[in-house]
């Protein structure tokens, strides 16, 4: 990995020596990175690269398959999360997570939303109605949907279902949002809105993206990491890593050589 | 501001729940492995060569073998199978090669899926009154109408599934040298699709070889060897079970039921298994 | 033009246009053989039990009566001796069965739970007269000897109507268990199908909220999958109320209607199963009748299954 400039933001995830293993078979190596507070942080690489998988070790999502495991540490405020002794359910009420599709629980509009709500607080109904519709409104979701909040959330266009997940994840004021490649199965139009919805998310988040479309991680994020067969190539500002990437391999990548 | 719910009283919901699971399981495995123990404990101890090789004797009389009833079996399971596999394929290849995406279709697909569920004694009756009420006689032929009855729509589904697995190339390839309809069904689809057909006979087989409710409406039970298949009462090894368990005092007829019942349980999971390997290896 | 019509060529292509649609056909009316011995089984049951109609009405279906020596005959007793032992089985089978799939689909390690998916799939195929004789030989005594005792007297439940009755091991307590042991493993694994065929991500999104495994299933595994578990529900029930040999040796056979499960009483198709050899005439006829009423519950049971199962298929594109 090659050095950065020196650190202004204060770092909200430090990963220091994260492995990962699916069995027998290593995906990462020797992970290290620093994830900046209220940034956007892109992930980019060509496919089966390790950016999913090291985007998953941070909520330890990965543990529900048993043949999965991960090496190292991931210290978020302080604290190892891949220690046993952080507890799950907190640590995944604090690190919310956009998937590649979109997935509406099979409830309705505001139910969806009201789902993590409920796991973790015990709300009177006016107070849930009032968070439901403030995340809504985050997501830019409410004037669209708030004829139909009883409609099933499997109804609404792919773009606003995604939101709608969107709005879900933060309705329970997570700090960090993963994006696990979160507009690959939508349209243009509606990856543009959630585009400009990262933009405007990380005054109170921290956002890290895994995208395999350049032009994205050059608008949304500040700074980038570029993963190559499981190895952080590179990790720098944005701006800096596009302009004249240090790396070999991240200027083959970025000038579409290869990937 | 907001009241957090306790983490501990979630995971203490879950891990009960968890455990209610798994004490579940294991209350279930343990009862059906009971039976299966005390089918093959009991069952076991009456094999010996007489059991075998003798026929049942008339009521009342303790020793014999229960040779008919086995033979009995076979003849009415494969009178069965003769009937029912060449509709129940036909109907398959309807439904896969000509009846994939119409109103027909669907229709058929649906009834069969239901007909799959009529209760087995239903189709005793119907037999009935067609066979055994017009004939005046109960018969070993009746009983394999029967079976191959209960056998037909499961025969008419897996025939389905497994031809919409070979791939349409496949077909078109054929048709496209000028090979018939029919010939390509029978020699290029079938053939690619073999195994799983085979399997889907063989569960069928399975399905209705342990068959009993219907029997006693139509083949219905008898203490000599099945050679009058079509005029006669036939033995078999169901109805010999119901007869010996229920109707009799002596306990060496009991263990003769239960040896006949360890026979079928038997013979049933080697057909299972069999399928289930044979179906793997053409998945592969 | 005769040259031109006997060429070899063209003969071959009207042969062949020929066979053919002797091949479609003959496939068409195989498939049509089941739409016509389904309304065979119907029609066939409704013309037999033509005298019975006659000769009770409606009657038939709530009367108590039945006398074989004067004639007079009513179906209550059977169809409520079959809506008993269902209802045993199916409230001790589903709950069990919903746990021992989420246990198989989310709980067990893959290697166990492949195991047992295949014991449980075994145990689905024994036949149904293997549970009766193990329910007449091995749990009626049981039954006699220590869970009756224990229910009544111990747990002091006798008080209750139910559970007050002659402690002989036979009836609709123990046939019922019986029923439900038969259709557990049947209802498991279709459940657990259903289970399967909920898409990972969903799963890992509701995980991602920060829920735990019981909380993701209840709300989001078993939301999703309800019409399969439902269509799962119903098959299972709809094999519990046409069986006839897992009932048939412990239900004791006795056409009365009473509150207690230790009971003796009897079946649609137990009650067929032990009549028909010896009936004649209009007893018979009124077995038919019995079997219509059977036919038509268990038809309607299989439709609403399939109905949602289809349902389900649906939406998951294929599998189950």
């Amino acid at each position: 990995m090659i050095a950065t400039e020196p650190v202004i933001n204060k770092s909200k995830i430090i990963v220091k020596n994260l492995n990962f293993f699916y069995g027998q078979h290593q995906a990462l190596f020797n992970n290290n990175i620093e994830i900046k507070e209220n940034m956007v942080t892109a992930v980019i690489g060509p496919s089966g690269c390790g950016k999913s998988t090291h985007l998953r070790a941070y909520n330890r999502i990965f543990e529900l398959y048993r043949e999965q495991r991960a090496e190292g540490e991931v210290i978020l405020d302080n604290e190892n999360i891949l220690s046993g002794s952080v507890d799950i359910l907190e640590l995944r009420r604090k690190i919310g997570m956009i998937f590649q599709k979109p997935t509406p629980f099979p409830m309705s509009v505001f139910d969806n939303v009201a789902y993590g709500l409920k796991l973790h607080y015990r709300l009177s109904r006016s107070e849930m109605a009032e968070k439901v519709e403030m995340g809504l409104h985050r997501v830019a979701l409410w004037d669209e949907v708030k004829d139909k909040l009883k409609a099933p959330g499997m109804a609404l266009s792919g773009g606003q279902q995604q939101r709608l997940c969107l709005a879900r994840a933060i309705a329970i004021e997570p700090e960090v949002l993963l994006m696990d490649e979160p507009t690959s199965a939508i349209d243009p139009v509606g990856t543009l809105k959630i585009e400009n919805l990262i933009e405007e998310l990380k005054e109170n988040f921290t956002i890290v993206i895994v995208t395999h479309n350049m032009q994205q991680a050059a608008r949304v994020s500040d700074y980038t990491a570029f993963f190559y067969e499981g190895h952080i190539i590179e990790y720098d500002k944005t701006e800096n890593m596009f302009t004249k990437p240090k790396a070999k391999q991240t200027e083959d990548y970025i000038t579409g050589r290869f990937g | 501001m907001k009241k957090k719910k306790s983490i501990f009283l979630r995971k203490l919901k879950n891990n009960s729940m968890s455990i209610i699971s798994v004490l579940s399981t294991i209350i279930g495995i343990f009862f059906l492995a009971w039976i299966i123990t005390v089918v093959f404990k009991t069952g076991f101890s009456s094999f010996n060569w007489s059991f075998f090789t003798q026929a049942t004797k008339p009521y009342g009389i303790p020793d014999g073998g229960i040779a008919n009833a086995i033979l009995g079996t076979l003849f009415i399971t494969f009178g069965a199978a003769a009937i029912g596999i060449p509709p129940g394929l036909l109907g398959g290849i309807y439904l896969s090669e000509f009846g994939r995406n119409s109103r027909l279709g669907d229709m058929i697909r649906f009834s069969s899926n239901v007909m799959m569920g009529i209760p087995s004694i239903i189709v005793g009756l119907f037999v009935y009154t067609l066979l055994v009420y017009t004939t005046k006689t109960f018969s070993g032929f009746a009983g394999s109408v029967a079976l191959a009855i209960i056998m037909f729509p499961v025969i008419v589904r897996t025939t389905e599934d497994m031809l919409s697995m070979v791939p349409n190339q496949l077909r078109e390839s054929a048709l496209a040298l000028g090979t018939p309809r029919w010939k390509t069904t029978f020699s290029i689809v079938f053939r690619s699709a073999k195994t799983g057909l085979i399997t889907g006979i063989l569960l069928s087989l399975a399905r209705v070889s342990g068959e009993t409710a219907p029997l006693l409406f139509t083949a219905l039970w008898s203490d000599s060897w099945p050679f009058n298949f079509f005029t006669q009462p036939t033995a078999n090894l169901t109805v010999t079970i119901t007869e010996y368990a229920t109707n009799s005092p002596f306990d060496e007829m009991h263990a003769k039921a239960w040896g006949a019942a360890l026979l079928i349980t038997i013979a049933i999971l080697c057909l299972n298994i069999t399928c289930r390997t044979l179906f793997k290896e053409a998945k592969k | 033009m005769n040259k031109i019509c006997g060429s070899p060529k063209i003969k071959r292509w009207k042969k062949q246009g020929l066979s053919d649609r002797i091949f479609k056909l003959s496939a068409l009316l195989s498939a049509l053989l089941v739409i016509f011995l389904m309304a065979g089984f119907f029609l066939q049951l409704l013309w037999c039990s033509i005298p019975a109609l006659k000769t009770f009405g409606l009657r038939f279906i709530y009367s108590t009566e039945w006398d074989p020596v004067n004639n007079v005959y009513g179906a209550a007793s059977a169809i409520y001796g079959t809506i008993i032992t269902t209802a045993i089985a199916m409230l001790i089978a589903v709950p069990l069965s919903f746990v021992i799939a989420l246990f198989l689909v989310e709980l067990a390690n893959p290697f166990i739970s492949r195991i047992m998916g295949q014991a449980i799939d075994l145990l689905a195929a024994i036949p149904s007269i293997i549970f009766g004789m193990w329910g007449l030989f091995v749990l009626v005594p049981i039954m006699q000897n220590y869970v009756q005792p224990f229910l009544a007297d111990t747990l002091h439940l006798g008080i209750l109507p139910f559970f007050d009755g002659p402690q002989m091991g036979f009836g609709f307590l123990t046939a019922g268990i019986v029923l439900a042991l038969m259709i557990l493993p049947f209802i498991s694994a279709v459940m657990r199908d259903v289970f399967r065929m909920v898409p990972q991500v969903v799963k890992e999104s509701a995980y991602g909220t920060g829920a735990t495994t019981w909380e993701v299933t209840f709300d989001v595994t078993m939301k999703y999958g309800m019409q399969g578990l439902l269509g799962a529900v119903f098959l299972g029930l709809g094999r519990a109320i046409g069986e006839t040999m897992a009932v048939l040796f412990i239900i004791g056979n006795t056409p009365k209607i009473s509150a207690s499960l230790f009971e003796s009483g009897t079946t649609i198709s137990a009650t067929l199963a032990n009549n028909f050899a010896e009936a004649g005439g209009l007893f018979k006829s009124v077995l038919f009748e019995l079997g219509l009423i059977l036919l038509i519950i268990s038809f309607l049971v299989q439709v609403a299954a399939q109905y949602w199962l289809n349902r389900v298929r649906k939406k998951a594109g294929g599998g189950l």
